[in-house]
């Protein structure tokens, strides 16, 4: 069981709202990440969640039951922190047998469990090390068997990833994703990083300045943002923005096109430009394209294209693909 | 520092200093020795002939000198003891956010900053005074009788009063050690359920082992070597009650001016603190490591 639901809650420092009322609903057993830029309040929730920041008002209920103001031991929940908070002066087995001695389990039954965490996550070997002594993964998966081994009912994972490298990351992220699998026990995951999002979460809630912009899962958030900043943030390279009129619809103030929906065309096109700097990944490639009414869109071509510095060009997109928004910044679907 | 030519070059330009420090060190260290084997008595003019390790037998089977050596490890002890379990309990209460914490800290650091002798005299004249001392006051106050600190415990007397003096030091480097623990390790022991004695003794304590050993190591050195505090309230007495082997040395040299017996106390007292360093790094040496 890992229903976890908030009710108006907020969360205001003196006279700052960093969370303003927000409601949600956590479904059992999902993975959901909380993303958004920095100071948005996501890792401010979690924390409130894991009950180590104060609600200042609303509820919220665990299980059903109310846990607004439970000490963070009883909730039932277990957290991985960013800096993974492993305790430096014991070993491997002892930081994993910390909160098994805690509930006063008996010797036995820790020993079972250890050994089956180390094994799910690939420890047996260090056991006996000391935290110091691990590299950056391992000491995440040392943080990780902490939480698993006291079986929660929903697991917190704040920014977990962001001290790794690169290529360890990519690993991390597809062993968290099998490990939420294996155990479907509700996980709560908050990431700056959209591709973290897109590629682990069943549902994603998009946090800005303390309210949630929209929940819902990858594809609805890419295919369907509610708003400009949605749509800004998710999605790799951004999508691009020009300021527009639909001669259908007055409402619309500026449009919105993927990188990845814009066709090159050397001929004809809904707009025209100058190449800018290209970037070559090898299996694509992206052009910065001034255009030239206004502003400068950001395309994605293949690999193997040759366009340079200087190059005319026209781009042109699927009407479907195009996004709409008004002057606020918010969807218009039809137009 | 990374060329050949820096690094002969810093080597010359640290010479002088590096003999000088030497010469400083090793010419009184070697005066003592030599005088340590004479019959030198100021009082006794004339020859100073060698007399090999007569000084050393007096000095060592003079009574006093066993009752001075307890003095000394209890002294040094009982400080040590009093100023880490104090030095502890009060850094955990300043690295408390409450209002005014920046005064309140200067405050606790006060003693720190008053001489031995000063403060000896305050103590011993403003505090333990047994007729006009603030704590003969309130024993009367209270209808007990007014202690004498200075005839009935002068050893733990003086225990007070330099435990006053060093637990500012303590309370100061456990603080800045408190101040560095990681606060997502505390955060993650309340989700793992410790309650306040699990988080102090798997937690805080394991962090402050190192600022500890700063503490003893460098305590030892100077509560080996208290004198000003014995000397300015006790001076010594009742007896030999509040000796110490500092002060041992003083009265053997300085008051019955044997300067060779003085001497010879003095390479003791050099050898037993050197027996004490070495024990305390093998005791406690490793935590200062990695």
């Amino acid at each position: 069981m890992g229903n976890i639901t908030l009710k108006q809650v907020t969360k205001s420092f003196g006279d700052v709202n960093v969370i303003k009322p927000i409601d949600l609903e956590i479904r059992d057993g999902e993975f959901i990440v909380f993303v958004g830029p920095s100071g948005c309040g996501k890792s401010t929730l979690l924390r409130m969640i894991a009950g180590l920041e104060d609600t200042t008002s609303g509820n919220i209920e665990i299980n059903g039951q109310d846990a607004t103001d439970m000490p963070p031991a009883k909730r039932g929940l277990a957290m991985v922190f960013q800096s993974y908070a492993l305790y430096p002066h014991m070993s491997v087995r002892n930081n994993i047998a910390f909160p098994l001695k805690r509930a006063k389990m008996d010797k036995a039954e820790i020993d079972k469990k250890i050994a089956n965490a180390a094994k799910i996550l690939n420890l047996d070997s260090y056991l006996d090390r000391k935290p110091g002594q691990l590299s950056g993964g391992q000491r995440q998966r040392v943080a990780i068997g902490r939480a698993i081994v006291r079986q929660p009912s929903a697991f917190l994972f704040d920014e977990p990833l962001s001290n790794l490298d690169a290529s360890l990351r990519v690993n991390m992220r597809l062993e968290i994703s099998e490990l939420h699998k294996s155990l479907a026990t509700t996980m709560i995951y908050v990431t700056h990083d959209q591709v973290e999002a897109m590629t682990m979460a069943d549902r994603i809630a998009v946090f800005n300045g303390g309210i949630i912009e929209q929940v819902g899962t990858p594809l609805e958030l890419y295919n369907k943002p509610n708003n400009k900043f949605v749509a800004g943030f998710i999605g790799s390279p951004k999508m691009n923005f020009i300021d527009a009129k639909s001669p259908d619809n007055d409402k619309v103030a500026s449009i919105g096109v993927r990188p990845e929906h814009l066709q090159i065309s050397t001929e004809k096109g809904m707009w025209s430009g100058t190449v800018g700097v290209t970037e070559h990944l090898g299996s694509e490639t992206f052009l910065h394209v001034q255009l030239d009414g206004a502003g400068t869109f950001t395309v994605r071509a293949d690999g193997e294209c040759t366009l340079a510095y200087g190059d005319k060009i026209y781009l042109s997109a699927d009407p479907s693909k195009i996004h709409h928004f008004d002057k606020d910044g918010v969807s218009i679907n039809k137009v | 520092m990374a060329t050949t030519n820096s690094r002969s070059l810093a080597k010359l330009m640290l010479f002088p200093s590096v003999v000088l420090l030497l010469i400083w060190m090793i010419v009184p260290l070697c005066m003592t020795l030599y005088f340590s084997f004479l019959d030198y008595n100021l009082l006794i003019p004339g020859d100073n002939p060698f007399i090999g390790f007569l000084n050393y037998e007096f000095f060592i089977t003079d009574p006093a000198f066993i009752e001075s050596f307890f003095n000394t490890l209890l002294l040094v002890g009982g400080v040590l003891l009093i100023t880490l379990g104090g030095g502890i309990g009060l850094a955990i209460l300043l690295d408390q956010a409450i209002w005014g914490q920046n005064y309140v800290r200067i405050m606790v650091l006060a003693p720190f900053f008053v001489m031995p002798t000063v403060s000896a005299l305050v103590w011993k004249n403003m505090l333990m005074n047994p007729v006009n001392g603030l704590f003969a006051h309130f024993a009367s106050w209270i209808g007990v009788t007014p202690v004498d600190f200075f005839a009935q415990i002068p050893l733990l007397s003086i225990i007070f009063i330099v435990s006053w003096q060093w637990l500012p030091f303590a309370t100061l480097i456990l603080l800045t050690s408190i101040q560095s623990l990681d606060r997502e390790q505390l955060e993650a022991a309340d989700l793992d359920g410790a309650g306040p004695f699990s988080k102090f003794f798997y937690m805080v304590l394991p962090h402050l082992s190192r600022a500890i050993t700063a503490v003893i190591l460098i305590e030892t050195i100077f509560l080996l070597s208290i004198f000003a505090e014995i000397l300015v309230t006790t001076s010594g007495g009742p007896g030999y009650a509040s000796t110490n082997i500092t002060y041992l040395i003083y009265t053997q040299s300085l008051l019955q001016f044997d300067v060779g017996g003085g001497s010879a106390g003095g390479i003791v007292a050099v050898i037993i603190a050197n027996i004490v360093a070495i024990f305390l790094m093998r005791l406690i040496g490793k935590n200062l490591e990695g």
